[in-house]
């Protein structure tokens, strides 16, 4: 790869661009479509992952964040478009050529060979010599935390142990980039939580750039240095965790990543960057970028995350009035689902960290709640829109 | 209660053929006959010592080897062609393929006789071995397919990430994992090619006549239990040979009657 550092950064760029582009992209995909007959899986991908990080592709099943990662790989052939590794164009490099480090959702470890075997394969397949690849093998073992097993079989390990021994032998070749294809989903939660933690510092460590597919927003928000959020087979937004949670670029982010209530506001007025949106008597301010085509009286759709609502405290201007109609209890907090059907075509959520909760709001109680903060984004209104269920996290 | 005495009627009619000969095996006179009066060993040693039998032996082993063999290179290459492309007359090839098991076993010995009297072929191995190649190709090629549908071929992805080119993807993965496929294909080929009788009588002659059409052929003349001893003999092999390859590859796999994980 070129080191040209006056070459200025191409992201977001959609047409096909000479190679050695950004300097600190590794993995780089421009305009890249591929479709399955009828299906388009993805469309007019454009997305730079920069060496060392962790980027995240999040989406429900179906959105063609799969298909990009077989891109990556080469288990599938763009059908047009550029896709580059560390500066390289790869369409037509085939997978065994790519220097890249593949682990399977359901780890695909040799069934006839050792643990040993398994993390030496791509070792073998390079010719390194015995002593050498020994050694190697070893220290990837070490570095998954996994040792005294490499004479058995993968069958004989747990499903934690055999996650570890398919990032050894994906890590163990340095590979260019390291894919994760939903990798905790067989895992159970408890496993989850510390394997997760475990992958996170060892990819830091090695600073490995890493692509990781999966359909668990926590999962991603958790773990990722960015996401690329994905939808029927287009890439909505990109961007660090927190610009993705805080400012979702459209409606689809704004409600697949994190719990978000959908409510009926009305547009008020417009004031340079700011609009003001009024939903029960309260006036609530928001970006208008979203709404450019929203004139004030129109009606639009408020995204409230469930901690920026709470019950109305006096004086409080009240937004939405309505009845407690369920509690789930969480331990550290509870949930509490309000009807308030005239404003939101679902229940509301609303998260309160008071101990006495369940006594305090019985279900049946009419409550007032109101919006605290400024992070509640609006979107122009779907006519038939009817906002999903909030989903708990 | 009603259940459990039908399911060991059920077991006992299966397995009833096997004891009856085998006891006749032992009958000290010279007829067929259950149960025995006196007891002896000595049909063994005749039939051992038979020169039809042990000519018959070997050539069925020959005509097994050959058959079993040739139809598993065969059969594992249509497998591998019909499990991983796309091509025209797909289902006209496989069915052409598996055809031999909807054909009368005399009607394809019959077909082979005529075409090996045209070339001058009828007194020799090659017609026998063809011949079985046909009869046993679809239980290979079962075999190998229900093997390779069962292999998980994000094994083979995996490797293609590690570096592996297809060749050696091939050699490392796909074949090793193949094997039980591989083996209970041939293995079952054999044993049914040993066995085969009725396309055998049409195209082996006096030199190349296999087990079972000597057997035939001994049983027009003689009725002592020399038959029984032999198929006595028989079931122990085939239930060693069975053994032997459970304990190194698993019968279920082999039979290919378990999920393979």
């Amino acid at each position: 790869m070129s080191s040209l550092a006056a070459e200025r950064r191409l992201e977001g760029h959609a047409e096909t661009l000479p190679t050695s582009g950004s300097d600190d992209a590794s993995v780089r995909l421009l305009g890249t479509c591929k479709r399955f007959g009828a299906v388009t899986a993805l469309e007019d991908a454009t997305i730079s992952v920069r060496r060392g990080e962790l980027m995240s592709l999040l989406g429900p099943s179906g959105c063609g964040k799969t298909t990009l990662l077989n891109l990556v790989a080469g288990f599938l052939a763009a059908d047009s478009g550029q896709i580059e590794i560390d500066g390289e164009r790869v369409n037509d490099i085939p997978t065994y050529k790519r220097e890249i480090g593949m682990m399977f959702q359901n780890y695909a470890l040799f069934p006839h060979m050792s643990i040993a075997e398994n993390v030496g394969y791509g070792l073998r397949m390079r010719g390194i010599a015995k002593p050498d690849l020994k050694r190697r093998v070893a220290e990837a073992l070490a570095l998954v935390r996994l040792t005294g097993v490499e004479d058995r079989r993968p069958h004989q390990l747990s499903g934690g142990q055999q996650q570890r021994v398919a990032l050894a032998r994906a890590l163990v070749i340095s590979p260019r980039v390291l894919l994760l294809d939903e990798p905790f989903s067989a895992l159970d939660r408890n496993l989850r939580a510390s394997m997760q933690i475990e992958i996170k510092e060892i990819q830091r460590q090695l600073g490995v750039t890493t692509i990781f597919v999966t359909h668990d927003q926590g999962e991603a928000l958790s773990l990722s240095d960015r996401i690329a959020v994905m939808f029927e087979g287009r890439i909505r937004q990109v961007g660090t965790p927190d610009e993705i949670y805080r400012r979702p670029a459209d409606r689809f982010v704004a409600s697949f990543v994190g719990d978000v209530n959908v409510l009926r506001a009305r547009l008020d007025s417009v004031d340079g960057g700011l609009a003001a949106v009024t939903l029960g008597r309260a006036r609530i301010s928001v970006s208008r970028e979203p709404l450019t085509r929203v004139r004030p009286g129109d009606r639009v759709d408020l995204f409230v995350r469930p901690e920026q609502v709470r019950f109305a405290q006096a004086g409080e201007p009240i937004a939405v009035e309505g009845t407690v109609a369920a509690h789930i209890y969480q331990g550290d907090h509870v949930n509490l689902y309000v009807d308030a059907p005239e404003v939101c075509a679902s229940r509301l959520l609303v998260r309160s960290l008071e101990p006495d909760a369940i006594t305090r709001w019985p279900i049946g109680a009419r409550v007032g709640v109101s919006i605290v903060g400024t992070g509640a984004i609006a979107f122009e209104a779907e006519p038939d829109q009817r906002g999903g269920e909030p989903r708990s996290g | 209660m009603v259940g459990t005495l039908a399911v060991l009627a059920i077991l006992g009619f299966v397995i009833l053929p096997a004891v009856v000969v085998t006891l006749a095996a032992f009958n000290d006179k010279a007829i067929l006959a259950f149960p025995p009066e006196t007891w002896s060993w000595r049909w063994f040693a005749t039939a051992l010592a038979y020169d039809d039998f042990r000519s018959g032996c070997v050539n069925g082993l020959i005509v097994a080897g050959w058959a079993s063999s040739i139809a598993l290179l065969v059969g594992t290459a249509f497998a591998f062609a019909l499990d991983r492309y796309a091509f025209p007359l797909k289902r006209t090839i496989e069915a052409v393929l598996l055809s031999s098991l909807v054909v009368p076993h005399f009607t394809i010995g019959l077909g082979f006789l005529i075409l090996a009297a045209q070339i001058g072929w009828a007194r020799g191995f090659a017609v026998v071995v063809a011949c079985h190649v046909v009869l046993v190709l679809p239980f290979v090629l079962r075999s190998v397919y229900v093997s390779l549908r069962n292999l998980d071929q994000r094994l083979e992805l995996a490797a293609a990430s590690l570096g592996a080119s297809p060749a050696r993807v091939l050699g490392t993965v796909t074949l090793p994992l193949l094997v039980p496929g591989l083996v209970g294909g041939w293995l079952l080929a054999a044993i049914l090619s040993f066995n085969e009788f009725t396309a055998s009588l049409f195209v082996t002659a006096q030199r190349t006549q296999t087990l079972p059409v000597a057997m035939y052929n001994y049983v027009r003349e003689y009725a002592d239990p020399s038959m029984a001893a032999l198929s006595v003999m028989y079931i122990l092999a085939t239930a060693t040979l069975l053994t032997v390859a459970n304990a190194y590859l698993g019968l279920g796999k082999v039979l290919n009657v378990e999920p393979r994980r």
